[in-house]
């Protein structure tokens, strides 16, 4: 499988104390451990277990995944933004990886 | 007897399923009392009550690989007054645990989308839980054409 590609959709910018939408995908098999080949062995579970975003350090959401999530997992919230500041967005596989992302945003 | 493949293959996968999930876990099929333990390990043995939370799923999902929920609760989400977390279980899969969002006074408003995976027609319960300590519960039902869990 190709290296799981993170995607994330912050706002440039918005306003002090502005609720905005944060859209993250990754882009991962989300193997369930429930599948099997086709000699009816059990196909081992790989997922991303956990996903985070902080915003300057602060936990902001955070999401414990269990294998009922679909492939290239998806999540949408929402994020108040007080000053400028970074996200740091990460996603946690079961094979010990950690995926990171950051994006800034600029608050007026 | 003769042993037919489909059979064996029955059996075999069957085999296989036990050994996978080894000792402890839970049986194959989660059922609604799994569903009713998990949520009460949640909830800390407090029975939800309803309103406030409200969770967005597709009364008919074509294909159970991917069907699109939101979870949104009412909350102020400020320091004194937030919801926690709030956590997804689907009755009828293999295993209820879908996920659990946790939220913070930062979130804003705890509202959270995802796509999850549903192996049969079945109900989908959200809890929230709130800084305080009250729960809440809703549920959906979502009627799948084709399920999504593989095997």
């Amino acid at each position: 499988m190709a290296a799981p590609k993170p995607r994330v959709k912050v706002p440039k910018s918005a306003s002090a104390g502005e609720v905005i939408t944060i859209k993250t995908l990754i882009s991962h098999k989300m193997e369930s451990g429930q599948r099997k080949d086709k000699d009816g062995k059990v196909i081992p579970r790989e997922i991303i277990n956990k996903f985070t975003c902080e915003f300057n350090g602060k936990p902001v959401f955070s999401c414990d995944v269990e294998p009922a999530i679909s492939a290239n997992p998806y999540f949408e919230f929402s994020a108040k933004v007080m000053e400028s500041g970074t996200f740091k967005f990460a996603w946690v596989d079961d094979n010990g990886e950690t995926y990171t992302h950051e994006q800034a945003i600029e608050v007026k | 007897m003769q042993v037919t493949r489909r059979q064996a293959l029955g059996l075999s996968a069957g085999a296989m399923a036990f050994v996978a999930l080894g000792p402890g876990l839970k049986a194959a099929r989660a059922d609604e009392a799994a569903t009713q333990k998990m949520l009460m390990d949640f909830t800390g043995g407090k029975e939800p009550a309803s309103g406030k939370i409200t969770l967005t799923a597709p009364e008919i999902a074509e294909n159970g690989n991917t069907v699109p929920i939101t979870v949104a609760v009412e909350s102020e989400m400020t320091d004194a007054s937030y919801v926690e977390s709030v956590t997804v279980l689907a009755e009828g899969n293999p295993n209820p645990e879908v996920a659990t969002f946790h939220f913070s006074p930062l979130s804003g408003e705890a509202t959270a989308t995802t796509r999850m995976r549903l192996a049969k027609t079945q109900n989908v319960v959200a809890v929230a839980k709130m800084s305080d300590g009250s729960v809440f519960m809703d549920k959906k039902q979502v009627k799948v054409t084709i399920g999504g869990c593989g095997g």
